[in-house]
């Protein structure tokens, strides 16, 4: 069932459950940001209304810096915003930035510890049609190995707008991961959200649980549902949501092991250096155990439907059924 | 602000003594880049000295100009120059690239904080001279002091130093004031040779932006630019600075290979010694003259 305490959309498994696109709550929340903090500026490489910076940029425009498509200047002109006592929000596609302007938000941002918000949007391959070049696997991976950078990755534009905000008080340089396509709404305005603590969303009604399903990102719906049909099929899990991937919630990735013994993780980026390596870090040293992961298998991507290419990748709910069967006859 | 001729001869000592500094560092650590930073000198010393409004006994004061630099590696000049000028002691400048120091060989502002930016990778310091500039003009400040950056030549190749420029002068930066290292030397050689910048003042001013050339060892020519790119109102200007790579030590001057350590360059304590002997010998002659 999920989890009572937390309020979450009681329309999740419904037909006509609402989906509203990830980025769009970053949007909302980077706009009551910006009203709230007249030091919260935003900068954009001409994907202003691609990463909703518009409700921002039509209310300050005078707080609003359009850079044309030049990633690497971006994030090295918002470093110098920050410098000044900025806290400034830079938004491109994911693939372009983080992808292309890796050293200068090392340097500039990371090493030189400023308080710049690097936002990601149409990441993952749910990008779909524009193909392999647009679809980024590789972020999470570039940005939790730098120190200094916090990395986080909304399951729903609720939470992202929760997020948006969060960040707009943090004095440290961070990532934002957000996805292009429709998202079930997973969350509500009252689901408790605390930066870097990872929720459960899905539990058992009774008795032991034997997977642990660690989510982060917009497979999060895929996932309840493969969780809703295991428990139908006799096999207990819990989901939980790790959408700070840094820092990373080490003792609810550690109790949840110690609980079920098996542990999934689901994302849509490479398997290689993504989330499901961040918990497999934490496991090795703190409690050993089997773990199968979701996620694309060192491939680039290619053009299709979302749906279509979360399926062909093995993201999809059934590949999430499948893991958490595989992982449960796996030796401990 | 107007140079007088004994503030001249004052500035010439301190360069001098700079200089000088430099040579003893880069001694005493072995290795690190002689030539940009010798080139840079009499820069470093008329800002620090004459032009910058900033105050050494409180480095965070909030009103100060900003310096930003652009080219990390010529940090000795930084160092020495931020040592006679009083934000540290001339014998900490000794540690300069050793374990635990403040001084890294590129500079670092989680070791000093009162650095206006940590740099090294080249071509993106105007950027974030840029990224200043914007702030200021957001909050108004835009006309209560000045955003400099200095940056070599050799990262004019770099393609996000364009980046900034076309920014800079969409926003008419008028805060904004870029001061070039125009030595004419990059690790690979002169830069003729490794990628054309010429016509690099056509190139700025294609850009949009006010070109000022002068000779990079004249404070008087060099006060007057700086005075000039305060007074232009309408875009940012660049100052493009003609320096001569290794300025004061003879033996260095104009040689690329002294823009860092080359294992093909005998470097010997011998070499270093030369260079301080020369410089002690010079500086003597200037006070003797003062």
């Amino acid at each position: 069932m999920l989890n009572p305490n937390l309020k979450l959309n009681p329309k999740i498994f419904n037909e006509d459950v609402e989906q509203v696109p990830i980025r769009k709550g970053f949007g909302q929340g980077l706009l009551i940001a910006g009203e709230i903090n007249k030091n919260v500026v935003a900068l954009c490489a001409d994907l202003t209304e691609s990463t909703m910076m518009n409700f921002f940029k039509e209310k300050f425009p005078e707080r609003f810096v359009e850079v044309g498509v030049a990633e690497q200047n971006l994030v090295t002109v918002a470093s110098g915003m920050a410098a000044m006592g900025k806290i400034p929000f830079c938004s491109s596609y994911a693939m372009f930035s983080p992808g292309r302007n890796w050293e200068q938000i090392r340097t500039t941002i990371a090493y030189n510890d400023r308080p710049v918000k690097i936002v990601g949007s149409h990441a993952g391959i749910s990008v779909g049609p524009d193909g392999g070049t647009h679809q980024a696997l590789e972020d999470i991976a570039l940005m939790r190995v730098l120190p200094n950078m916090d990395v986080f990755s909304p399951c729903d534009s609720i939470e992202a707008k929760k997020m948006t905000l969060v960040l707009a008080k943090t004095k440290r340089p961070a990532y934002l991961r957000l996805a292009r396509e429709k998202t079930p709404v997973i969350t509500t305005e009252e689901t408790p959200f605390t930066l870097g603590k990872a929720e459960i969303y899905w539990m058992p009604d009774v008795g032991l649980v034997q997977v642990g399903i660690i989510v982060t990102g917009g497979l999060m719906h895929r996932a309840l549902l493969a969780a809703k049909e295991l428990e139908m099929e006799g096999i207990k899990t819990k989901v939980l949501n790790l959408s700070s991937i840094k820092p990373i919630d080490k003792d609810a990735i550690i109790s949840l092991a110690k609980e079920t013994k098996r542990i999934v993780t689901v994302e849509e980026h490479q398997v290689a250096g993504g989330m499901g390596s961040a918990v497999a870090e934490i496991l090795a040293q703190n409690y050993p155990a089997p773990i199968e992961f979701i996620g694309v298998q060192d491939k680039f991507g290619q053009s299709g439907t979302p749906d279509e290419l979360v399926e062909h990748y093995g993201m999809g709910k059934d590949s999430i059924k499948k893991a958490v069967k595989k992982v449960l006859i796996r030796k401990i | 602000m107007f140079l007088t001729e004994e503030k001249i001869k004052e500035l010439e000592i301190k360069a001098n003594d700079i200089r000088t500094s430099i040579i003893e560092m880069l001694l005493e650590a072995g290795s690190g880049h002689t030539a940009g930073p010798l080139g840079m000198a009499d820069i470093f010393t008329l800002f620090y000295f004459h032009v910058l409004k900033h105050d050494p006994k409180n480095p965070e004061w909030e009103e100060r100009d900003r310096l930003v630099l652009s080219n990390g590696h010529i940090c000795p000049v930084l160092y020495a120059t931020m040592a006679r000028a009083g934000y540290l002691s001339l014998e900490e400048l000794k540690t300069l690239r050793k374990f635990g120091t403040r001084l890294q060989g590129h500079p670092h502002r989680e070791y000093m904080p009162w650095l206006e930016n940590s740099s090294g990778p080249l071509g993106s310091g105007l950027s974030q001279a840029v990224g200043m500039a914007i702030a200021d003009r957001i909050d108004g400040k835009d006309k209560d002091r000045f955003i400099y950056c200095f940056m070599s030549d050799g990262e004019h190749n770099e393609g996000n130093t364009w980046e900034g420029a076309m920014l800079a002068s969409k926003n008419k930066l008028r805060n904004l004031i870029v001061v070039v290292d125009r030595n004419n030397i990059q690790i690979d050689g002169f830069t003729e040779n490794v990628m054309p910048l010429e016509p690099l003042a056509d190139k700025w001013r294609a850009f949009n932006f006010h070109v000022i050339e002068v000779g990079g060892h004249d404070f008087k020519a060099l006060n007057e630019a700086v005075g000039e790119a305060q007074a232009i109102y309408e875009k940012p200007t660049v100052i493009i600075a003609h320096t001569i790579p290794g300025k004061g030590v003879h033996e260095f001057e104009r040689d690329y290979r002294w823009h860092g350590y080359d294992p093909n360059v005998k470097t010997t304590k011998e070499d270093y010694n030369m260079a301080l002997k020369e410089l002690r010998t010079l500086g003597g002659k200037i006070k003797s003259e003062y």
